[in-house]
């Protein structure tokens, strides 16, 4: 293979795993942000939550790391109805400054709590021999766990394009999304539909998370790190919409690992640039509304 | 009659703006306690100063958010701004004559204010908060690109300034380094309190309340935005440079979200739209850090966590709103 064309495809495969690794975890984000307008930067820390608790699973008690996912998953969805019962339904109607300055407050204890048990220093864990070494395609091999990613993330762009598009509960987000009034003055109990996709987008986060352990490995500073990619897929994309979240992860995710490969040291900036440039051309995001 | 009455109105506009401008004894109160530490504490001046340029920092920030409404996530970058301006001076061209630095970082900081003012302060809600996010960390990278000149993320150590108005040298104790943070404290304060109470703070604080009308009675809301923004963004950069001055060293890390995300703790803690919230939310949230990170630096990130979420929840306007709520009840006044 010319070496021209290997690095393209280089770059969109890796690009690829990022951004879907993007989009799972930011899906949820956007679809709560749309519904309620809530400011929620602790969902980076419910991301970190998810790969610790894969870690813990997997090297503590022998769980299979597949198995070890959908425990964090569904562990993760459970305690985000918690905080959101309990927490954030107090500031459904407050400002943003507010909705902000609580869930910096949870992202900071959360950042607390995890130093305190697992440490600063990076964690991962043994991938199954099924997930670990290489897939040869032929003209050359690629990473079996970025292809297992991929994977992941292609199905569940699938389902919730389902779900979305094709279910009555799908049709009721996306009208509470449009218009929140009207959609509670036909009878949509917003604030069930908003626990609903709550936990959802959080037990979605965890699972980025858990999928994220071998992409970046796992520190307390991931809630925080990370937090700010996942905000710019959110606003980049549009509040609420999930072909808009779908196509910033993939513009995002890709023009990164482009910058990384072909600027070194200087491949920091190509994300931040791009989405910059995005919003100032379209300020709702690419597929939201003014 | 229609000049009567627009001479009343007048009238009633000045009577309101003075009492606003009036000076209460209880603004004294800060100064004397800055003044007293600096006696009752000579050994803990170093940190004394450190708390002082965190209360300018807090107040650049209290002009915009607390007045204006502007909901930011990214002021460290002028914070850096200006450090890097007085720390690139010193290091590369040998200008250390701090005073002119503090300027020169005003300048810097003002003008890349006005100049991601123009464009960002259209921008409301979440991407306010992710391009105001996204300017620091760009400026970050910036700096670490360009390592050779910035240092990278080692920074540039060791810088060293001239004395103060050519007299005045740095101490061991930290002496000058505080009455220095303290005079340029004050200086920043009268400037930011005139600013309150002029007709321009009170318009600013009609957008905060209620951007629409005055839209609708004709107030230019982006050009007062801006202009807050510039002044804010130029105090931060101020509060940078003395953060240089006094540390003698900048890193990178000064363009780091903890720095945004602490100073906007320290402004909610002391109460925002205040003025003295800024100095107050420092005092308490620096002191805290001290003393818990001692033990370790996760137990004082969950205890501002924590410090956080009960004050949004339970103490909304900060200290200050506490201690007005309390003397209200004590003068009989009801909560």
């Amino acid at each position: 293979m010319p070496p021209l064309a290997n690095i393209v495809v280089s770059i969109l495969f890796d690009g690829l795993a990022y951004a879907m690794v993007l989009f799972i975890v930011s899906v949820g984000l956007s679809v709560t942000m749309g519904l309620m307008g809530f400011v929620n930067l602790a969902h980076g820390a419910f991301a970190m939550a998810g790969g610790y608790l894969t870690v813990s699973l997997t090297r503590s008690m022998g769980v299979p790391f597949l198995g070890a996912l959908v425990i964090a998953v569904i562990a993760i969805a459970a305690v985000s109805v918690v905080f959101e019962r309990t927490l954030y339904r107090r500031l459904y109607r407050a400002s943003e400054l507010d909705q902000v300055l609580l869930t910096i407050g949870l992202t900071f204890l959360a950042i607390a709590a995890f130093t305190w048990v697992y440490g600063p220093v990076p964690q991962s864990v043994r991938l199954p021999d099924y997930l670990a070494g290489q897939i040869d395609a032929g003209f050359r091999t690629f990473p079996t766990y970025r292809v297992f990613i991929i994977a992941v993330g292609l199905a569940l762009v699938t389902v919730l394009w389902f779900a979305f598009e094709r279910t009555l509960l799908g049709a009721k987000i996306r009208a509470a999304v449009d218009n929140r009034r009207m959609a509670q003055s036909v009878g949509i109990d917003v604030d069930r539909l908003f626990t609903l996709t709550f936990a959802v987008g959080s037990g979605l986060a965890a699972l980025g998370g858990g999928l994220a352990l071998q992409l970046f490995g796992m520190t307390p500073s991931f809630a925080v790190v990370y937090l700010v990619f996942f905000l710019l897929v959110v606003a980049v994309g549009g509040l609420g919409s999930l072909k808009g979240t779908l196509a910033a992860a993939l513009v995002l995710g890709i023009c990164d690992t482009a910058g990384k490969y072909l600027f070194a040291g200087a491949g920091g900036f190509i994300i931040y640039a791009v989405a910059i440039a995005i919003l100032l051309a379209r300020p709702a995001g690419l597929h939201g509304r003014d | 009659m229609a000049a009567t009455d627009e001479i009343a109105v007048a009238a009633r506009a000045r009577r309101f703006l003075a009492a606003h401008a009036r000076l209460r004894p209880t603004e004294a109160l800060p100064w004397l306690v800055a003044v007293a530490a600096f006696f009752v504490f000579p050994d803990r001046l170093t940190f004394g100063s450190q708390v002082l340029v965190m209360a300018l920092f807090a107040l650049s920030l209290d002009l915009v958010l607390g007045y204006a409404g502007i909901l930011t996530l990214g002021h460290a970058a002028f914070f850096g701004i200006g450090a890097y301006t007085v720390g690139l001076l010193a290091a590369r061209l040998d200008w250390t004559e701090p005073l002119t630095g503090l300027l020169a970082a005003a300048t810097c900081a003002g003008f890349a204010g006005a100049l991601s003012g123009v464009v960002l302060l259209r921008y409301r809600g979440l991407t306010l908060l992710v391009l105001t996010l996204s300017t620091t960390f760009i400026l970050q990278e910036f700096g670490n690109v360009f390592d050779r000149v910035t240092g990278g993320y080692d920074g540039l150590p060791g810088l060293s300034f001239s004395p103060v108005l050519g007299v005045f040298d740095y101490d061991l104790f930290g002496r000058t380094a505080y009455l220095y943070a303290l005079a340029v404290l004050f200086v920043c304060f009268c400037l930011a309190r005139a600013i309150v109470v002029s007709p321009f703070g009170r318009s600013l604080v009609g957008i905060r309340e209620n951007t629409a009308r005055m839209h609708s009675i004709g107030a230019p809301v982006h050009g007062r935005l801006l202009v807050a923004y510039t002044v804010s963004a130029a105090l931060a950069g101020v509060a940078g440079a003395l953060h240089a001055h006094t540390n003698a060293f900048v890193t990178l890390s000064v363009f780091d979200f903890e720095n945004s995300a602490g100073v906007l703790v320290m402004l909610i803690l002391g109460g925002t739209g205040r003025l003295y919230g800024a100095f107050w939310g420092a005092v308490v949230y620096m002191v805290l850090q001290d003393s818990l990170a001692k033990f370790s630096p996760a137990f004082w990130q969950a205890g501002v966590g924590l410090l956080l979420i009960v004050t949004v929840l339970f103490a909304r306007a900060g200290i200050l709103g506490l201690v007005e709520a309390a003397g209200r009840r004590l003068r009989g006044g009801g909560p």
